[in-house]
This record gives C-alpha cells, structure tokens and sequence, in this order.
C-alpha cells in the first residue's frame, strides 16, 4: 500500500489523476461556497433542482446546434436553469404550494423530460447519456502532454490541460469574488430579510445574484463531475460545517475544507481502493466523493461540537 | 395642538406632526393577496413622542409598520419620514422586526448581529473593524447585555434576543425607532430594561413608535396611540384617544367589557 502511493504520486500520477483531482476539488468549492447560504436560506433544493435541469437543456441545446462544444451546452443548461428557476416561481404562487415542493415539482418533470427527450431522438452517436449526466466523467479528464511535475511549468504542457479545469478555476475565482465583496450584505440579509430591505441592502437582486451564482456553479461543475457530486456539495458540506462552528465565516471556511477532503479522498478511494481489497476494479469518483461527503455528514452529526445547538434555548 | 388633536379625531386630516415630522402617512394600503392587510391608513407622528400601535390580532399592526419602511409592497399611499421619500432618510431610521421572524439557529454570535446595526458606517466592500467593535460593545451595555457578546444567538432567552435586538438598532444611532412587538413573549426584567433604554431615547429627543399588544400597560409606557383594525380607528395622545369607546371600535366583541374597565382609560 505505501508502494502504491509512492509511485501514485510519480509521473503517472500527474498524468492520471492530478487533473480529475484539482478539477474535483474546484467543483467541489464551487457548489459549496453558494451552499452555505442556500442552507441557511432554506433554499437548499435550488442547488438539486438546477442541476436536475441541467440534463434537459444539454440535450436541447445538443437538438438544436448539433455539436456537443462547451459553450452551446453551458449556454442551454444556462437557460434550462432560468426555465426551471421562473418555473418554480410560477408554481409556488399559482398552486399556492410550499418552496419545497415546488422545486421537487419542477426539476423531477424537467429531469424526466430531459431523459424522454434524449430516448426519443438520435443522441446515441455522441457521448450524452443518463449515466454520463449522473456520474460525469472524472476520471477521463486526464492530461495526456504531462510527463511529470515538472509538466507544470512547461507552457506546451498545460495548454493541453483538460477545459474543465480553468473553466471551473474562473467559475470557482467569480462565486469567491461575489461573495467576498457582499458578504455583508448576504450575511445581513440571509439572517434577517426585513431588517436587511430597512437598511437599504438590495435583498430582492442579493438574492436572484445568488441563485445566478448557484446556477453558474451546478453548470461548469456538472459538465466535469455530474449531478451527483453538484447535488452533494450544495448540501453536505455546508451542513457538515454549520455543526462544527457557530460563526458564519467559521462554518465558510468548514464547508470548503470537507468539500476539499472530500473530493481528494473520494477520488483516491475510488480509484486505488478497490485494489487494496484485491479487487481489479475501480468504482466511480462521482459516486465514491458523494458518499464521502455523505459519511462525514454522519461524522459531524455524531460529534460535531455544535450539534447539539436546538433544544438548548434557555428561557429566562 | 390639543384643538388639532381634536380636529384629527373628527376625521379631517391634520398635519399635527408638522411637515418635517418623524412619519406622514397618507392612505397606506398594503395587500396579500386580494384581501387589504391595512386599507387607506393615515398617521402622523410627531417628534420626541412615543406611540403605541394598537390592534387585534390580525390587524395590519407589523404590516403597517414593514409598509412604511417599504419592506412589503405598497398599493397605494404617501409615506414622508422627516418630510422625505424613506430612501432619502434610511440613516435616520432603526426598525426592530418581530424576533420571531428570524432563525435564532443562525450561525453568529451576538456581537455579530449588533454590528449588523453598523452596516451603513462600514462602507460597500468594507468589513467591520476594531472600533465598529468598540461601538457594538457600548450599545450592548446599554441593554445589559454585554457579558453575551460571544454567545451563540440561539443559546439566548427570549428576551435576550429580544435585548440584542434592540441593541442593534441603538448601534444605528437613528433618530426614529420602529419596534414591531419588542414586548412579546419577555420577562419582567427585559420588559423593564427596554422600557428604560427607550424612554432614554425619547428623553433624547428621539422617536419611538412601537406595536404593543398588552393594553394595561399603555398608559405607564406611551404618551400617545394609533388604533389600527385594517384601517385607522383613532390616533391622538393617550389621554384623549385611548378610550374605552376607541377600544371597542378597534376590537369589536373581542374585548370583554370587564377588560375595558379594569383598563386605567382617558
């Protein structure tokens, strides 16, 4: 086993697995940074419900431009993610139903159109499949021209860097910078929505910028790894990090170390796991970075230090 | 003044307040829906008064208050905070909403949500610094609540929550505070300390105007009411609006005769 790592960690390893990794841990970030304050907002299912739409509107936009290039796709899951956002407004006020349902309404319908359409027309040529939409395709977003660490510094080499990757980095750069300069504003307005509007903060715009920034997020991040891990990260570790701490920045700061840990320890198990135990298989990243984020959910709920914070209002 | 009192409570409306007043509404209509929370509502506060908003449940009470400040949509109205449009005076106004209108379970100490009450100083892009700090700490002393500061919000009693509310609205430094039921659900002390903090404020010259539900106390904390069912039943100073024919208009049967007498009313 520590022969494995070591070699794990040699050329191959920069050729193999430091890409699909770094691109995990961006994706990673990316959905959780948003997360937090979807959480705290009782919005978390807009994360699940975006990504869920993102499958219709690929294949919409794969119907319409027939290529399956980057900015077509992002373009029509864009748009299939205001779709569904309008749509949820719509049901919410015309069925007079709970937020929650209408979002499990509206992404369940959007998803199973989106498999009915890719059934019903001729996508089978190309590389779009339901499979494909859950699980992404981590591990074959390898760096073919590296040859080593050293590969990092030669400008031949990273030209060829998998898109995905300073795709996501930019995405990861612009969700930072947003939330970084309204921090303020989204803290305030996430606690307390009327005092918020009183004090001038924007919290109409605040929050449609949010949903934007999540939208952005389940996009780039769905193209590199699946709705599994984008679902995932909206809400694990976010809700992993709220029961280690009692201060917002804190649980930010949580969220982003288990979305981390989870990505690299996912991506690790999944691929040279298996082996420790004899088997010659590898199991799915997408999968296996979902259920590590699952288990340390269940780790915090057992002995995050916050966790017990409901039912301790002492009354006066 | 007391002959334009009058004259208000005959139904002409009259500018008692003066043009610069605190608040000027003209008929505010708020709905939800297809149903008027609050109907063409008129009020006028007059600086350095303490006003009690008084009503059944139901009445429009908050949504008359979250109206003016333009929190909920308006239908319809002019609303004029010291003469102006509420954009133009928002640093002069600090509003308490109710404290069960937010998650208590939110992650942030006290000090955290004081300082929430120093936004407008701070700056856009700009985080709060040491003496944003300084300034949180004195305003939670005011309300006996500076031992707290790191306490997790959600550990506190109601009417700690209810103290550190109030102190994040002194830490806006405003010269118009709007409290939606700062009294409910508090003890006895807490009712005292912000009785203090806000008869403090007045005797500052500042405005206080606050929805309150417990009738026998109106006379000890007020010094005028506005009595509101969906419209406006009166408004006036404690003395002369305040009474037992008032009451019944705003509350209709649901306030028992023997309730009215043991009330000490104009």
């Amino acid at each position: 086993m520590i022969n494995d790592l070591i070699t794990a960690l040699g050329a191959e390893f920069v050729q193999l697995s430091l890409t699909p990794i770094l691109i995990g841990v961006l994706a990673a970030i990316a959905c959780a940074l948003p997360g937090n304050f979807l959480l705290l907002r009782r919005q978390a299912l807009i994360g699940d419900a975006i990504s869920h739409v993102v499958l219709p509107g690929i294949v919409a936009a794969f119907l319409v431009t027939g290529t399956i290039s980057a900015i077509p796709m992002m373009l029509g899951a864009g748009a299939a993610a205001i779709v569904a956002v309008v749509m949820i407004e719509v049901v919410k006020r015309l069925g007079r139903v709970e937020p929650g349902a209408a979002m499990g309404l509206v992404f369940t319908t959007l998803f199973a159109a989106g498999v009915l359409l890719l059934e019903m027309t001729d996508t089978s040529s190309v590389h779009i499949d339901v499979q494909h939409a859950l699980l992404g395709n981590l591990e074959s977003l390898i760096w073919f021209d590296a040859e080593g660490w050293s590969s990092l510094l030669d400008p031949q080499a990273l030209a060829t860097l998998p898109p995905q990757l300073p795709r996501l980095a930019i995405v990861l750069v612009g969700i930072m910078l947003f939330i970084g300069l309204f921090w303020k504003e989204l803290k305030i307005s996430t606690f307390d929505a009327a005092f918020a509007g009183a004090i001038g903060i924007r919290t109409g715009i605040l929050g449609f910028a949010l949903v934007v920034c999540t939208a952005i997020a389940a996009v780039a991040a769905f193209d590199a790894v699946g709705s599994i891990i984008v679902i995932a990260m909206f809400v694990c570790p976010p809700a992993s990090a709220r029961l280690m701490t009692n201060q917002l920045g804190r649980q930010v700061a949580w969220s982003v170390l288990f979305a981390t840990i989870s990505a690299i320890l996912g991506y690790v198990f999944a691929g040279y796991g298996p082996g420790w135990f004899g088997s010659p298989y590898a199991v799915s990243a997408a999968g296996m970075i979902a259920t590590i984020s699952g288990i340390i959910m269940l780790l915090t709920c057992l002995f995050g230090p916050q966790r017990k914070r409901t039912g301790q209002q002492a009354e006066a | 003044m007391r002959q334009a009192e009058l004259i208000a409570q005959a139904g002409k409306i009259v500018d008692v307040a003066g043009k610069d007043a605190p608040l000027t509404v003209r008929g505010l209509t708020v709905s939800y829906g297809n149903k008027p929370a609050v109907f063409s509502v008129d009020a006028s506060i007059p600086a350095g008064s303490m006003t009690a908003i008084i009503g059944p449940n139901g009445a429009g009470k908050s949504t008359f208050l979250k109206g003016t400040l333009g929190v909920v949509p308006r239908l319809s109205g002019e609303v004029r905070i010291f003469g102006k449009p509420f954009h133009e005076a928002r640093d002069r106004v600090a509003y308490v909403p109710q404290r069960a209108s937010v998650d208590w379970d939110f992650p942030a100490r006290v000090i955290d949500v004081v300082l929430m009450g120093l936004y407008g100083s701070v700056g856009l892009f700009r985080m709060w610094r040491a003496r944003h700090r300084q300034q949180a700490m004195a305003c939670l002393d005011r309300v006996g609540m500076a031992d707290f500061a790191d306490r997790q919000i959600g550990q506190l009693s109601g009417g700690q929550q209810q103290r550190v509310f109030l102190a994040r609205a002194l830490a806006q430094n405003a010269e118009f505070y709007l409290l939606d039921e700062p009294f409910a659900g508090v003890d006895a002390a807490t009712e005292r300390a912000i009785v203090t903090v806000l008869k403090d404020l007045k005797a500052e010259g500042r405005t206080v105007v606050c929805v309150h539900h417990d009738l026998s106390t109106v006379n000890e904390y007020f010094d005028r009411v506005l009595l509101i069912n969906v419209r406006r039943i009166a408004e006036g100073p404690v003395e002369t609006t305040f009474t037992a024919e008032h009451l019944q208009e705003t509350y209709g049967g649901r306030l028992a005769e023997t309730h009215i007498n043991d009330l000490r009313l104009a």
